[in-house]
C-alpha cells in the first residue's frame, strides 16, 4: 500500500496515511486526483481503477470515501476487506461510528489505524487484538491524564 | 478517555467558520498561539497543542513550526505526549526532512523501554518514515525485538524489519535466520508478519530464495490448517478462516514456486484443495481464490489445475458483481499471450462486458478483446469494437482507434474491408486518431486501384455530411481530388451511384476551404484537390482559376504560396499542366525521398504539406513541384548540352533548394519529354529501370532499391547506343538540404561504342527525417 486516503463528497480530507517517502507537492497532487476520480463516480460502479502505475481501491461508507492506493502485485479484493475491517474497527470503537466521531477524534482514528497496519501491511488479523490494544493504551493514557489533572488541583 | 477539550473547542470554531477567508484567519491566530505555547516551557498541554496543530496540517495548511516540538514531545516521559509526538512525527517529519534525524535517539531509547506500548510507538514510526541511515543505525535493536517473547512486539518488529529490508536491501541477511524461525509462531498476527517479510527477503535476494524453498512444505502445512479449521471468532471472514494470511501465504508460494518444479509439485495439491473448497459467495472467498488462480496460473502446476484454474476465470466473468469482473478481465489479460484458446472461449462474454455501464469493466474489456482479436473471428469482433467505438467514453477513444487500426492491419480479410473500416474509425472517432492515419490510409486507397470508384463516392458523401472530422476531410479532399473524374462518370458497381455535377464537387471543396473548422493543412489538401480537378473536369476550369487567384492573396503563407504557383501553372505553363497534375503512382509504405520513376537527385520544394510528420506525402508532389521549379530555367534555354551532362536537374548544389544550374537548361526539356511520355500511373515497383536521359545515343538509366530504413540506394546505367566512344563520363547529382547524398565511385569512365559495355554508379540518399 502507498497511501489511505479518507475523504467526504465535498472533498474535505478527513484521514491521511502515507506509506511511501513523498513530497508535499505530491502529495496535495494525489488528494486532488483522488477526490476528483471518485467523488464523480456512479453508485453501483466498479470500486477498482487505474491512476499512473498504481491501482486504486475505494469504498464508501455512509458519508466518507476510503482509497487506497497500492502496487500491482497486491489483490484488490483484499484492500476491499482491509477497509471494511478497518470501518469494523472504528465502529466498534466509538459505537456506530460516523464521520464527526472521525473529525473531533481525528489522532483516535489514527491510532486504531496505526495498530490495524503498519508499513502499508495488514499487521494485525485478529479483531479481538486490536481492540485490546487499543483499549489497554487508552487505559494507560487516561491514568497519566488523571495523575496531571490531579496536580494541577 | 477524557477528550482534549481545547481541541476539540478549536476544532468547533473552524468548521463553524462560514467562509474560506474566515477560516484561515480563525487558523492564524490559532497557529500564533500554538506558536507562543510552543516556545514557553512545559505547562501540561503540550500533548494538546500540536493535536491542535496536526488539525490544522490535514486541512492543508503549513505546519513545519511544529517539528521541533514533536522531537521534543518524543523525548517526554509522559505517555500521552509521547503519542502525540509520535503521532505528529508520522505525519509532519518524513525522511526527507533533517529534524528526522534527531528522534533516532529517543526511538533507540524507546525500543528498550519497559512497557510494550512505547516499544510499539517507536516500532510504529520507524517503519512508516525511517530513513536509510535511521535503518542502518537500529536494524539490530529490531533484531534483538524479532527474538522479544511477547507476541504483540514481535508482530510489531516484523513489519519494522520488512521496512528495513525494502529500505536497506542489504540488512536482509541479518534478519533471515529470525524470520525463518518465525514460521513456527502460532500467532497469526506474527505469522502474517513472517510470511510478509520472508516474501520480501526473496524477491530481493536469489540465494534466500533457495533457502526458503526448503520451507514450502511448512507453508503448506500452515495453510492446510487454515482452510481446513473450523469457525473462530477472531479470524473468521464471511466462512473463511483469515483470508489475510491464506492471501499472504499463496503469495509467497506463488514465488517460490515459480520456475521450480520440485517447490510447485508440493504445492499442487493444496492449491487443488483450496480451489475447489472456497466459498466465493463473498468478497473475502474471491479474494483467496483469485490469489490462488494467479499462483496456479504462474508456477509450474500440472495441466489439469490450470484447467480449473481459467475455469474459475471464467466463472468470475459471468458473476454479476463488476469487482469480480474487473478482476477476473485482469488475470485473463495476463494470461491471454499463453493460454490463449483457453481465454477465447469466454470471447462472448467478454465482448459483452464492453458494453457495461462501468468506465473501469469498459476499458479491461477493451484491452482484453483487442487481445483476443485474431485472423478467424476479425469480422464479428470488429463489429463489436465499431459498436464500442461509438459510445465508449472520450478518454478511452483514442486507445480503441489505434487498437482497431492495428487489428485491421494484421488481420484484414480483404482491402474493401480494410477501407471501410477505417472509413468507419474516422467518421466516429475522428478527432482522436493519430496522425500517421492519414498517409496510411491514402496509402492504402492508392493500392487498391479497383475500388477507387467505390472509396470516393464513400468519401465524398461523407465530406458533403461532415467537415468537421480533420482527419476524413483531408483523406476526402485527397481522393476526389485524384480521383473525381470517377466520381463525374457517376457509376460505379460495388456502391449506388449519385449523380454529382462539377459543381457539386467544387462547391464541396470549397466548403472546406472557406470553414472556420479546417485546419491549414486541411485547407492545404482542399486547394490541391481542387487544382488537380482542373485536369479532371472539362467545364468549370475557370471557376477553378477563379478559386485558386483569390487564395493567393491568402494570410496564410503557405496557401499562399501553393496558390501563387498554381496560378503560374495556369497562366505561363499550362501546357504542363496535365503532366504535372496527373494521376499519383502506387506509393510504397516503406519509400521515402524520391520516388521510383523520378531522377535520383530530385529537387524537392516543401510545397505540400508543410508537417514533417507526415513524409510520405512529401513523395506526392515531386512531379508538381519539381517541375515548377524547372520551369524558371526553362525561360532561358540554351546551349546544347554536353553528352555527359548532369543527371539530375543541376550540377551542383544551389541554394537552399539545391537546385539546377543554367547550363541544365535544354537537358531539362528532354527530361520532362521523358516524364511526358510516361503519364499513366506507373505502379513501378522499386527495380524497375526508367529511363531518364536518352540523347545522342547515350541512355541513361535509373533503378531505385527497396530502401533499408530511411536511405535509398539508386543504381545509374549509362550505355552509348551511339558509334563513337565516349569518355570522361561524369555524373553529377544535387538533392535538398536535408537528404544526405552519398555517391560511391563509378565502373568506370568511358562508354564504347554499340553498348558493348556499360557503366554504373551507385547513389545512396539518406533522408533522415523520415
Amino acid at each position: 500500500m502507498h497511501f489511505l486516503l479518507l475523504f467526504n463528497r465535498q472533498s474535505r480530507l478527513r484521514l491521511q496515511k502515507w506509506f511511501m517517502p513523498v513530497s508535499e507537492r505530491f502529495k496535495r497532487k494525489v488528494i486532488r486526483d483522488m477526490t476528483m476520480m471518485v467523488v464523480g463516480r456512479p453508485a453501483r460502479s466498479c470500486n477498482f481503477l487505474q491512476w499512473r502505475d498504481l491501482k486504486i481501491v475505494y469504498k464508501r461508507y455512509a458519508s466518507l470515501y476510503f482509497c487506497v492506493g497500492m502496487e500491482a502485485e497486491d489483490n484488490e479484493l483484499l484492500t476491499l476487506e482491509v477497509l471494511h475491517r478497518y470501518v469494523e474497527m472504528l465502529d466498534k470503537y466509538f459505537g456506530n461510528v460516523c464521520e464527526l466521531d472521525l473529525i473531533f477524534n481525528f489522532e483516535k482514528a489514527y491510532y486504531i489505524l496505526d495498530e490495524f497496519l503498519m508499513g502499508g501491511e495488514v499487521l494485525e488479523t485478529s479483531k479481538i487484538d486490536i481492540g485490546v490494544a487499543i483499549e489497554d493504551a487508552d487505559v494507560l493514557q487516561e491514568t497519566l491524564e488523571e495523575y496531571m489533572s490531579k496536580q494541577t488541583y | 478517555m477524557s477528550p482534549s477539550v481545547r481541541l476539540q473547542e478549536m476544532i468547533r470554531v473552524i468548521r463553524s467558520a462560514r467562509t474560506q477567508g474566515e477560516e484561515r484567519g480563525v487558523i492564524q491566530r490559532e497557529c500564533a498561539a500554538i506558536r507562543a505555547q510552543f516556545r514557553q516551557a512545559d505547562n501540561g498541554g503540550r500533548s494538546h497543542n500540536l493535536a491542535k496543530l496536526l488539525y490544522v496540517h490535514m486541512l492543508g495548511y503549513p505546519a513545519h513550526f511544529g517539528q521541533m516540538e514533536c522531537v521534543r514531545l518524543i523525548a517526554s516521559p509522559r505517555y500521552n505526549e509521547k503519542r502525540v509526538g509520535y503521532l505528529g512525527a508520522m505525519m509532519l517529519l518524513d525522511e526527507n526532512q533533517d529534524a528526522s534525524l534527531l528522534i533516532t535517539n529517543s526511538i533507540k531509547n524507546d525500543l528498550a523501554h519497559s512497557s510494550q506500548y512505547v516499544q510499539s510507538l517507536a516500532l510504529c514510526t520507524l517503519a512508516c518514515m525511517g530513513s536509510a541511515e535511521m535503518c542502518r543505525d537500529l536494524a539490530s535493536e529490531i533484531d534483538r525485538l524479532l527474538r522479544a517473547s511477547s507476541s504483540y512486539i514481535k508482530k510489531k518488529a516484523t513489519l519494522c524489519a520488512v521496512h528495513i529490508v525494502r529500505k536497506v536491501p542489504e540488512l536482509g541477511e541479518l534478519f533471515t535466520p529470525a524470520a525463518r524461525a518465525l514460521l513456527a509462531e502460532k500467532n497469526h498476527g506474527v505469522l502474517h508478519g513472517a510470511v510478509i517479510l520472508i516474501t520480501e527477503l526473496c524477491e530481493r535476494n536469489a540465494q534466500t530464495l533457495v533457502q526458503f524453498r526448503e520451507a514450502v512444505p511448512e507453508l503448506v502445512h500452515i495453510m492446510r490448517g487454515l482452510v481446513t479449521s473450523g469457525y473462530s471468532p477472531e479470524h473468521t471472514v464471511a466462512g473463511i478462516s483469515d483470508p489475510f494470511l491464506q492471501v499472504r501465504i499463496l503469495r509467497l508460494l506463488r514465488i517460490l514456486g515459480r520456475n521450480n518444479d520440485t517447490a510447485s509439485d508440493a504445492m499442487n495439491d493444496l492449491l487443488a484443495q483450496v480451489a475447489t473448497n472456497t466459498d466465493s459467495s463473498k468478497t473475502a472467498g474471491s479474494a483467496v481464490l483469485y490469489e490462488t488462480v494467479l499462483t496456479v496460473m504462474d508456477i509450474k502446476s500440472e495441466s489439469g489445475l490450470r484447467v480449473l484454474a481459467v475455469n474459475i476465470l471464467g466463472r468470475f466473468l459471468l458473476n454479476n458483481d463488476r469487482n469480480i469482473r474487473y478482476i477476473s478481465m485482469t488475470s485473463l489479460q495476463k494470461i491471454v499471450s499463453t493460454d490463449h484458446n483457453a481465454v477465447q472461449r469466454h470471447r462472448g462474454t467478454i465482448v459483452d462486458c464492453l458494453k457495461d455501464q462501468d468506465a473501469s469493466v469498459k476499458r479491461r474489456a477493451l484491452e482484453l478483446s483487442l487481445a483476443l482479436v485474431s485472423a478467424i473471428n476479425i469480422r464479428s469482433m470488429m463489429k463489436e469494437l465499431l459498436l464500442f467505438l461509438s459510445t465508449c467514453p472520450p478518454e478511452l477513444k483514442s486507445h480503441a482507434a489505434s487498437g482497431i487500426f492495428n487489428a485491421a492491419e494484421r488481420y484484414s480479410p480483404s482491402q474493401r474491408w480494410h477501407i471501410d473500416t477505417i472509413l468507419h474509425v474516422l467518421i466516429t472517432a475522428g478527432a482522436d486518431v493519430r496522425d500517421e492515419t492519414v498517409p496510411n490510409l491514402i496509402q492504402l486507397i492508392t493500392n487498391a486501384s479497383q475500388l477507387h470508384c467505390y472509396t470516393v463516392h464513400k468519401l465524398y458523401r461523407a465530406l458533403v455530411a461532415d467537415i468537421s472530422q480533420q482527419p476524413l476531410v483531408q483523406v476526402a479532399c485527397w481522393c476526389i481530388g485524384e480521383y473525381g473524374d470517377s466520381l463525374l462518370q457517376g457509376e460505379c458497381e460495388e456502391t449506388e451511384p449519385i449523380q454529382v455535377t462539377e459543381d457539386d464537387i467544387l462547391d464541396a471543396l470549397e466548403t472546406v476551404l472557406q470553414s472556420h473548422m479546417s485546419s491549414p493543412a486541411t485547407r492545404g489538401f482542399a486547394l490541391t484537390a481542387t487544382m488537380k480537378l482542373s485536369t479532371r473536369i472539362t467545364e468549370n476550369v475557370d471557376r477553378i482559376r477563379s478559386i485558386v487567384s483569390i487564395y493567393g492573396s491568402c494570410m496564410d503563407v503557405e496557401l499562399q504560396q501553393r496558390a501563387v504557383e498554381y496560378n503560374a501553372l495556369f497562366k505561363k505553363y499550362d501546357h504542363m499542366r496535365a503532366a504535372v497534375l496527373e494521376k499519383m503512382p502506387v506509393m510504397d509504405r516503406s519509400s521515402m525521398g524520391p520516388t521510383n520513376g523520378e531522377s535520383g537527385g530530385g529537387g524537392v520544394q516543401e510545397l505540400e504539406p508543410t508537417k514533417p510528420k507526415q513524409p510520405e506525402m512529401m513523395v506526392a508532389p515531386q512531379p508538381a513541384s519539381q517541375v515548377c521549379d524547372l520551369l524558371d530555367l526553362l525561360s532561358d534555354p540554351d546551349e546544347p548540352s554536353l553528352p555527359g551532362g548532369p543527371l539530375g536537374p543541376g550540377g551542383g548544389p544551389l541554394g537552399p533548394a539545391g537546385l539546377m544550374s543554367g547550363s541544365a537548361g535544354g537537358d531539362l526539356l528532354y527530361l520532362l519529354g521523358g516524364l511526358e511520355l510516361t503519364p499513366t500511373p506507373t505502379p513501378a515497383t522499386a527495380p524497375a529501370a526508367v529511363t531518364v536521359y536518352d540523347k545522342s545515343g547515350v541512355v541513361l538509366k535509373l533503378s531505385c532499391e527497396r530502401p533499408l530504413d530511411a536511405s535509398q540506394t539508386i543504381t545509374l546505367t549509362a550505355t552509348n547506343t551511339s558509334d563513337h566512344d565516349i569518355s570522361s563520363l561524369t555524373l553529377q547529382a544535387a538533392v535538398p538540404k536535408n537528404v544526405q547524398l552519398q555517391m560511391k565511385a563509378p565502373s568506370g569512365d568511358s562508354l564504347p561504342a554499340r553498348s558493348s559495355a556499360v557503366v554504373t554508379q551507385t547513389v545512396l540518399l539518406n533522408n533522415p527525417n523520415k
